[in-house]
């Protein structure tokens, strides 16, 4: 009866045990793209916060960050007639234009698939590929394609073990964004896990914009395209005409 | 130092993309051409997607144009009459050029026939180039002391038999309108299928078509690729808007002056070295192409923003 009873108060103790929330800190909550803009270094840091002691078994963290998502065009090179042609395309519905996964250990053992599934954590998960199976036998293989191309590339980044985590409370981690960056909300998801179970989650955002004489020309060139193109071409009229006559000074000088 | 590019969304170095511009300067000074057949595939490899490439490049070679033409307007190598009509017939093209583009386009595989046009037509007018010039050089050869034929004949063909003669003064020709209309549009076809200025097309069809002095023919080509990819430039400024202006700039920063070094370095060169030169950039380029055609690529799979 006593065994029970003390049971009876783990089973209740657990779940309020298990409350434990994310405090998050973030070295810039904006990115500015200027000029001049050569990649930058985000740091994601943070702590766990619990009313009650630590309990086994020992937490892991994964942090993501993803840049905003748009459809992509995959085209399959094949040999006909001896020259080496577009055969197969293949549409993926969305994928996101930057991914990084962080985690504080290798993914496959922190993490369940289900768990993978439901909250779109690791790369091939957070690309939503669902009417390829109609365009190609074999979808994976575009996927997989999508995937190496992007990570040679540095957009996609699978940082396993690039969490430190300390006293199963304090963690900090660093993702270098390259300097190939598309504007947009960058999602940041900082997930708290046990025995491969999400326990907690907290989601923020990342603004990347363009600013000063590259927001200006950007917005230009959409809202105005034809004085934006009367512009470009006065330009190199002008550039043009500015070096011959440059030229032109310089050997009568 | 790196700078940031607002439409291509990349950052590429400052210094790169000024030696990319002064390079395709300096060929489009010495051979008239404007360069659009090399700069296109080096932006493609500094990372410029390929949109942006083409859009940019157009709009980079009118300046690059408009500094060479410059140039030789001070040295009255421009044949404007022939100039306008080539023009007239180059803007037809183009429009017809784009029309068939877009249906092109609607078939799939644009990108292999863009390919297969580079390869025959760079080949085509590569090769028939080495070989009329070496031999022009063999000939110059021949007889040290002697004085080279002062003219190649003159083909009396049916070219000179066509009604509505013009008198071309500064090329020295009496001809019909007929035939550089003709060349002019097909040229505009090409260029427009092929998204560059058609200036090594034009060049050679000037030289052994209508039989124009080559002193003339390169300002001449010039003249007319200014209006031809200014045309292209704003089509894909409003259409596409797909130009990049901070690429642009810093490109022609780079080609305006190299023009004007082209520009002196082609003046003091003899005509037949001059279209060996272009001839064998013309087959390099032509090779490179054939060869990505032909071997198999490292990476099956190309990404295409949708």
């Amino acid at each position: 009866m006593r065994g029970l009873l003390a049971l009876l108060v783990t089973l209740l103790a657990a779940p309020l045990a298990a409350k434990e929330d994310i405090v998050l800190g973030l070295s810039q909550n904006r990115v500015r793209i200027t000029a001049d803009f050569d990649g930058s270094e985000i740091l994601i840091f943070g702590a766990v916060k619990r009313e009650s002691p630590i309990i086994e078994p020992p937490l892991d963290v994964i942090v993501t960050l993803a840049g905003p998502s748009t459809p992509v065009t995959i085209h399959k090179k094949d040999r006909r007639l001896g020259i080496w042609v577009n055969a197969e395309t293949v549409d993926i519905d969305a994928a996101p234009s930057f991914y990084a996964v962080a985690s504080s250990g290798p993914t496959g053992e922190i993490l369940r698939q289900t768990e993978d599934l439901r909250h779109s954590i690791t790369v091939p998960r957070a690309i939503r590929s669902v009417g390829a199976a109609s365009m190609t036998q074999n979808p994976a293989a575009y996927t997989e394609a999508l995937i190496r191309i992007r990570e040679n590339g540095g957009v996609y980044q699978s940082l396993e073990e690039a969490v430190e985590l300390d006293q199963q409370t304090l963690f900090r981690t660093s993702i270098s964004l390259p300097s190939n960056l598309t504007e947009g909300a960058y999602d940041t998801r900082v997930f708290l896990l046990r025995e491969g179970h999400v326990v907690s989650r907290f989601d923020t955002v990342i603004d990347v914009r363009k600013v000063g004489l590259e927001r200006w020309l950007f917005v230009l060139s959409r809202e105005q395209p034809l004085a934006y193109g009367l512009l470009s071409l006065s330009l190199a009229i002008f550039a043009g005409w500015g070096a011959s006559a440059l030229f032109r000074a310089i050997r009568s000088a | 130092m790196q700078v940031y590019l607002p439409i291509a969304e990349v950052s590429v170095n400052v210094f790169l993309l000024l030696g990319i511009g002064g390079i395709v300067g300096v060929l489009s000074g010495m051979f008239g051409v404007g360069g659009g057949f090399l700069i296109t595939p080096l932006l493609f490899f500094v990372g410029i997607p390929p949109a942006v490439a083409v859009a940019t490049s157009a709009n980079q070679i009118v300046a690059s144009s408009v500094s060479a033409v410059l140039a030789h307007l001070r040295r009255r190598t421009v044949d404007l009459r022939m100039g306008t009509v080539l023009l007239l017939g180059g803007l037809m093209g183009s429009a017809l050029g784009i029309v068939i583009f877009n249906y092109l386009r609607s078939q799939g595989q644009v990108d292999l026939l863009v390919n297969l046009c580079y390869v025959i037509f760079l080949g085509t007018v590569g090769a028939l180039m080495f070989i009329e010039s070496l031999r022009a050089l063999q000939r110059t050869r021949r007889k040290p002391g002697t004085v080279a034929p002062v003219k190649p004949r003159r083909q009396r063909s049916w070219i000179y038999a066509l009604p509505l003669k013009v008198r071309f003064r500064t090329s020295g020709l009496y001809i019909s309108v007929i035939p550089p209309i003709l060349v002019g549009m097909s040229v505009g076809v090409l260029a427009a299928i092929m998204g560059v200025g058609g200036g090594f097309i034009m060049v050679p069809a000037m030289i052994y078509l209508l039989n124009m002095p080559t002193k003339v023919v390169i300002g001449t080509s010039l003249f007319q690729i200014i209006f031809v990819t200014a045309f292209t430039t704003l089509l894909h400024a409003v259409t596409n808007q797909t130009v990049d202006l901070m690429l642009a700039l810093t490109l022609l920063l780079g080609g305006v002056v190299g023009a004007q070094f082209g520009t002196s370095l082609g003046s003091r060169m003899r005509a037949e070295q001059l279209r060996i030169l272009l001839a064998v950039l013309v087959l390099a380029v032509c090779g490179k192409l054939a060869l990505d055609l032909l071997l198999p690529p490292e990476e099956l799979y190309e990404l295409a923003e949708a």
